[in-house]
Formats: C-alpha cells, structure tokens, sequence
C-alpha cells in the first residue's frame, strides 16, 4: 500500500493508492551506442523511509524499490496476469500449501546469490511486528501470522502495550534446498501468488540482517533487480546504475539513471520543458488545464490510464447513511460524464464498474448504480424517506480536489434537491484521523490502487466486513459469504467467477461510488527515443532506449 | 566594548529557550495525528504507531517531550525524523544551500540595491532617479513567486539561458538567477532606503564643508557621505540575512533547491517538531548573531557611537 505525497499533484491525492510495480519486459531491444553508456534523470520525491522493501509504503521510495529488487512474480506492462520472474515454479494443488522454486545463478548487488532462505528470512523479519515494518500485514495469509505478530489489545492509542510475540518465526515458511521452499498458508487464497510480485516480499541479501535497517535502506541498499544503488543525497539526488549481473530478463540499456528529488512539481515541470529532466510521470495539474501540456510537449507527452479509481464513501455508521436507496439515489444523481468532461478536460474517465478495469478479473461496467438518472435518483430518495438537514462532502484540501469535489455536490443539490455543499478538511494527516475514528459526518472522498493486479483487492479490503480499509464499516453477510469462498477459490478463474458475484451484492447496497478512473500524463525530453510504462503507470526503466 | 558583547551573548540564551519552546509548542499544537495519514487510506499498524510512539514519546505531554528535546540537544543530538533519518543530517546538507543562496541575494541586494540608491539620491529628480523609483515600485509590488516562475520561464525554458532548475552541486552560477529573486524585494528596499539617506546627508553641513575645502566629489562621496548613510543600509541588510534564510521557501521551492524552507514546510506538516525546532534553532541563532554583528558594526561606521 504506497501512498504518493505529492501535494500538488494530481495523483497525489489518490494518496491511496498503492503502487504495486515490477521491473516488467520490454520487447527485444536493439541496443544503440548512445544507450549503452548514456544516463538519464528521471523525476522523484525524496523516499519518505530508508530504501527496505518491507517498510515502503509510499510512491517515492517504492518506485526506487521496484527498480532495485526482482520479485518471484512480475506483472506484465499492459496489466495482464501476472508472470514468474525469479521463481521457476509455483506449485499447489490446494492453493494452501505452496512449493516455490526460485531459479538458480542469479545475483543481489553485492554478488552474493539468491537463495531460497533470502526469502524466508526477509519474509520472518517483515512479519515480526517488534520490527515495526509498515507491510508487515501482507503476510498474514501465511500459517503462524498470529504468533509474529501481535496487535495492540486496545488500539494504539490505548494504554495497554502490545504483547511481545511468542514466536519470531512464521511457522508456514520451510527452506527445503537452495533454491525451494515452501509456504504454507493458514487459509486456502488462490490470490497468494499473485500477491508475490509487491514489494513486500522482495528477498534481502544476507547482509541486511547483520546491519541496522535504516543503516542499510540509507547508506548501501542491495537487491537483486536491474538497477544499482550508487549514492543517495538527501532531497536531491539519488544515483543509480545499471546492474551487470542482472540475467533474469533485459538488463537496462543505459547505463546510469540520476533520480532528481523535486519537492514541487512545477519546478520539474520547467526542467522538462527545457530538455533537463528526461522523465516526469505526471505533469502537474496546472499544465492539464485547457490540455497546455499537449501544446507545451507535443509528441513528448504521453496519455494512459492507470489502475485506480476516485470513490465517495459513505459513512455507513452515520445513521442519515444507512439506507442504501438513499445511497443509490445520491450515486445516480452524479453526471459523472459531465465532471470528466468540464473538470478533468477527458483525462480522467467516468467510472462504470466495481473494480478498476484494468484489473485482471474485474467486470468493465458492472456498477449500475455509476449511470445517471436523476429521475429514478428521485424516485429512490422519496422511497427512502428524504434527507433532512445538510449533506456534506468532505475531501482534504492540500491536494487539488475542491473542483471535483464542489461539481457532485452541487449536482446532488440540483438533482435531489438536498441541501448538499462540499467542505476542506485542512490537510490528509487530519482527513485520514476523522475516518479511521470513524467520526465521518457526511460522504467522504476516497481513492483506491489496487496493491496487486487482481480483482481480489478491490474487494477484501474495502467491502467485507472489517476489511482493512472498509473505513465506512460496511456490512453484509452475504458479501463476505461470498468473498470468503472467492478468497479459497482452487483456482484463479474460479476465484474471479465468485468474487463477481459478490460485486452484484456490493452492487445493490452502494456503500461508496465509484466516480472516475485515473489517468495519466506523463512527459519525457527529446532524448528518450523509446519507453515503456508498467502496469500501473511507472516507468518501466529497462524499456528506456536514447 | 567586552562587558557590552558579554550582555548581549548572555540575552541570547532566554531568547533562545523561549523561541524553542513556543516553536515546540506550536507545532505539537497542530491538529492531526502524525501517523493517521502514513499509511494511504488505512491504517497503520497498530505495531508501527506503537513503535513510533514510544520512541519518540509521542504518549508524553508536550512539556516532557520538550524537555527530553533540550537533553539531547544539549548533549549535541538533534534527534531523528518520524523515518528514522538524523536531523543533524538533514540540516548538515541543507543549511549550506540556503546560506549559499542568501549570500548570493544579499550581495545582489548590496550591489545593485546600493548602486542605484547612491546613483539616484545624488541626481535627485532626474531621469535616473526617477527609473529606479518606478522600477523598485515595480518589484516591491510583484510577489516574489511571481519574479521567480516569470524568470525561470523565460530565462530557462523560452530562451535556454539558463537550466530552469538548481543542480545538485549549488554552482554559484546557477545562484544567481534564484538569488536575484529571492533579493528582488529587498533590493528595492534597499535602494530606497540608500536614496534618501544619501539625498539627506547630501545636505548636511559636513559634506558642505568638504566640497568648499575642494575634496574631489569622489573622496566627498565615496568616504564622508556614504559611509555616513550607510547605517540604516547595513541595519537593513544584517537583520534580511535571516529574513532571507527564513523566506527562501518558495525560492528554494521554484528553483528546485535542497534548502531548509522544504525541510520545514515537510515537518511542519508531518508534524515532526524535533525537526522544525532543529532547524528553527540554528535559524535563530543566524538572527540573533546578525543583529549582534549589525550593532558592532554601528560603532565601526560612525565614530560618534560607543559601546560600554
């Protein structure tokens, strides 16, 4: 789960969203003499946490990490299924106990070989919740979670502390050789090696457990991906360079990759104008006001769409929320078309399903409560018996939110005929408090990015009960029913089957809608005669030829 | 003269707990728990706040955490940030860039700001006079943000004179631009200011004098009338240093510069207040040792003052 920081930029806001990311392919490559010695300085923000894979959650860091390390699984760059990178099987038959095979002869950064116990042991120290790793529930599917890893028995802010774990080992992980092992889980998920390719269970060089972590996420981190780690400079400039060893796929054709550390995003806006930044992944929305990106870039910029989605989320506790007709009435009084349209001048695109469309396993068009009929929108609210008092829109005003924002608003105003307006909340530390405490008192915007390419994670966490980020409390029996046999499905194909059907349920209660899908527009200087973009959006470094 | 600099260093030390405390206070005061908003949209572990907590005694009241702070800092430890990285790092790598970039402003200001209050207060009401007069109009009128993107716009993206961004290395070639913007108020200031006491001094009996003795009008200028006007110059100029340090922020932010108004602007809204007081700090000290040096120089220019 990555959370971008920029303020300022559009995704930003998405602050959601995690970022999952590979390396990813890139088709075959004739290599010219100006990419094998040439670099290039690509845009970013400082990495919030020292460079550990198992403690990234945001943009910044996480980008660096998914150049730096080559995970079992990788997803493919047009968002397909995902593939085996340096495993060479993952074998179940019961999508419950799993032997993985990693493949023999590759190298981390500091020529030690990557063994199967680098897996085991990243994964135990990741899941040992003394050590504080912020992806440390991604491994709670795994046999023995509950013993690493405990939970504060009144919250955090409670005075009670956490027990200390009884065990700092997660008892399903077994090295069997070298290069197997073997997982085994507490549950049957046939999503788990799908799940394999994010960032949190990326394998750490055995050097890594004779240091302090932030020692070696600063100072020298070492993975096992195409890119190297040369120097870091704290809010200016990480050096990168290219991996010689690196035999899992293409090596990067350029040889060095300066990753400059902006902290405002006009600034690097400017620098790309002038050819002195080679990539920015997302121009700031200043420039997509009446498209002058497209008159400033030319065939420079690039438009995509990315794997997230803008929602409203309604807090189900709150009383004045709990009939869905209500919920659905609000949904279709919202021309989601028209806020694409006049707001985000078509660069962002009316939500019509459930899960992004760009997720394996999810339905395109699948949300009927995402069309807009202000009549039966009407029609619903007078079923539910009217809305008295003042419907408030919250969102968090440091990114740029308030147009979109204040556009539903007003058209629930005009369609319903409630007395709707749109508020700031100052910033997103104060936002993501008041929902997490659940003291919400009206709809509240929220965006999600999917953490791994299946439709999986666009409901587990957001519509079963007690999902990890179902912030509005939503509950039905059947849902969960639903997604629980989906989650145990034995094969993928059975799984998405199910969890399509609970998407239906979903369908009919409304807990949040779906507003617009993100896209996304990015820039790269004359220099760059090729480049290809990962599923979610990054840029796939190994693709870039000068 | 030493008893007088001994006073003045003891004043340093209430002024400094105070600013500190305030400083602490205010950003403990800011609303917003430093870690709900971490994790994306949901939550952080329980075992990640709990961790942080107590490492930074988040649980403690603002009182005890502060004066935690001031043990260590006293001992020479700055702390760490919420991500674990050592302040004194972060103001190691970005307290040079912003004196850099203020020193490049100030000569600016002293330069070009003096130059033409000299030029225009001795030709009052002529053609010159009356240019800079409007041009320093011009630019106390124009927010500094605005100089900047206008600059950088032109200079860097239209015409290629200069890379639109400061590179990681603080050429002081590339400090100019951004120095020029972040001086371009004062510099107004100052020639106004250097104007009209070199138009007033102008006046004065003393100088007078040295023109009936038959001083050539480079000596009159250059050693009795300027030196005598340049008190209220160099007051202005001592005490913008760390004005300059403070308001770099949207400079620093335009032109891309590794300077301290990020590193404030980011913990103030992480609220980090080991960080923003760390800074802040050695940002006090600047100001507290610029009025001192200001003061000093007082005596220096003009014979009349003493200090006991």
């Amino acid at each position: 789960m990555r959370v971008s920081k920029r303020a300022t930029s559009a995704i930003a806001l998405s602050a959601a969203a995690a970022l999952v990311a590979s390396g990813c392919s890139s088709g075959g490559g004739d290599e010219t003499a100006a990419s094998a010695d040439g670099s290039i300085v690509v845009h970013g923000v400082q990495p919030e946490n020292p460079l550990v894979p198992s403690n990234t959650t945001e943009t910044g860091g996480g980008k660096i990490i998914d150049w730096m390390w080559t995970g079992l699984v990788e997803y493919p760059n047009d968002g397909g299924a995902p593939r085996n990178a340096l495993a060479e099987s993952i074998n179940t038959t019961d999508s419950k106990v799993f032997t993985i095979k990693i493949k023999a002869g590759t190298k981390f950064h500091d020529g030690t070989e990557v063994k199967a116990k680098n897996f085991v042991d990243a994964w135990n120290w990741a899941a040992y919740s003394p050590n504080g790793a912020q992806n440390g529930t991604f491994f709670a599917d795994i046999a023995g979670f509950d013993q690493t890893y405990t939970t504060d028995p009144d919250g955090a802010d409670g005075p009670k502390k956490a027990p200390t774990p009884t065990a700092d080992k997660l008892s399903g992980l077994k090295v069997i050789d070298e290069q197997t092992f073997e997982v085994t889980l507490a549950a049957p998920t046939a999503v788990f090696p799908t799940k394999l390719g994010y960032s949190a269970f990326m394998p750490l060089p055995d050097v890594f457990f004779t240091m302090k972590p932030e020692e070696f996420g600063k100072n020298k981190p070492i993975g096992n991906g195409p890119v190297k780690f040369v120097s870091w400079e704290d809010n200016s400039l990480i050096k990168l360079t290219r991996f010689d060893d690196y035999n899992l796929r293409d090596k990067m054709k350029v040889k060095d990759v300066d990753v400059k550390l902006y902290q405002d995003d006009n600034a690097a806006y400017a620098d790309l104008l002038a050819n002195n930044l080679d990539f920015m992944e997302v121009v700031p929305t200043s420039a997509l006001a009446g498209d002058k990106w497209k008159t400033d870039l030319g065939d420079r910029g690039r438009s995509t769409v990315t794997p997230s989605t803008a929602f409203i989320a309604f807090p189900i506790y709150d009383k004045r929320y709990a009939n869905p007709k209500l919920r659905r009435a609000v949904s279709l009084a919202v021309n989601r078309q028209e806020i694409s349209d006049k707001i985000f001048f078509g660069t962002r695109k009316p939500a019509d399903s459930w899960a992004n469309p760009l997720t394996p396993g999810a339905k395109p068009g699948n949300c009927t409560a995402c069309k807009f009929d202000p009549t039966t929108a009407k029609q619903l609210l007078a079923e539910a018996g009217g809305f008295s008092g003042e419907m408030v829109f919250y969102y968090n005003a440091d990114s740029a939110h308030k147009d979109w924002m204040d556009a539903v608003a007003q058209q629930v105003k005009t369609n319903l005929n409630i007395n709707a307006r749109a508020e700031g909340v100052p910033t997103f530390a104060v936002f993501r408090q008041n929902i997490n405490a659940h003291k919400m008192t009206g709809p509240y915007r929220a965006a999600w990015q999917q953490d791994y390419p299946d439709v999986e994670n666009w409901v587990n966490p957001l519509f079963i009960t007690n999902g990890s980020s179902n912030d509005g409390l939503y509950s039905n029996p059947e849902v969960d029913a639903l997604a629980k046999q989906a989650s145990g499905a034995p094969s993928l194909e059975a799984s998405h089957e199910a969890f399509a059907k609970a998407v239906e349920k979903v369908d009919q209660d409304v807990p949040s809608i779906p507003v617009y899908f993100y896209g996304q527009q990015s820039g790269h200087s004359e220099k760059i005669k090729k480049l290809e973009l990962n599923n979610v959006g990054e840029i796939d470094i190994t693709s870039v030829e000068l | 003269m030493g008893r007088y600099l001994l006073r003045r260093l003891l004043q340093l030390v209430p002024v400094f707990i105070g600013t500190t405390f305030l400083i602490y206070w205010l950003v403990w005061a800011v609303p917003g728990d430093p870690f709900a908003g971490k994790c994306g949209e949901r939550r952080c572990p329980d075992q990640y706040i709990a961790f942080m907590t107590e490492k930074y005694h988040l649980d403690q009241n603002v009182f005890v955490q502060y004066a935690n702070y001031m043990k260590n800092l006293l001992q020479g430890d700055f702390g760490q940030t919420f991500s674990q990285r050592e302040i004194s790092d972060i103001i190691l790598t970005s307290y040079p860039n912003t004196l850099k970039l203020a020193l490049v402003a100030l000569a600016i200001e002293a330069i070009i700001g003096l130059g033409a209050g000299v030029l225009s207060g001795l030709r009052r009401n002529g053609f010159l006079d009356n240019l800079v007069l409007v041009s320093t109009l011009f630019l106390i009128a124009l927010p500094v943000f605005v100089v900047g993107f206008v600059l950088q716009w032109l200079l860097g993206v239209q015409w290629g004179i200069i890379k639109p961004t400061v590179s990681s290395e603080m050429r002081w070639s590339e400090l100019i631009v951004p120095g020029f913007v972040l001086g371009s108020a004062s510099v107004a200031y100052i020639a106004r200011v250097a104007r009209t006491s070199i138009a007033e001094n102008r006046r004065a009996d003393y100088v007078r004098t040295a023109i009936a003795k038959g001083l050539p009008m480079r000596r009159v200028v250059g050693v009795h009338l300027l030196r005598n006007s340049l008190i209220p110059v160099v007051t202005l100029l001592g005490t913008d240093l760390g004005a300059l340090m403070g308001g770099a922020i949207v400079t620093e932010g335009i032109f891309g510069i590794n300077g301290i108004g990020r590193q404030v602007f980011r913990a103030i809204i992480t609220k980090e207040s080991a960080t923003v007081v760390g800074i802040v700090v050695v940002l006090v000290l600047v100001y507290l040792v610029m009025n001192l040096l200001v003061d000093l120089l007082y005596a220096a220019l003009d014979p009349r003052i003493r200090y006991e």
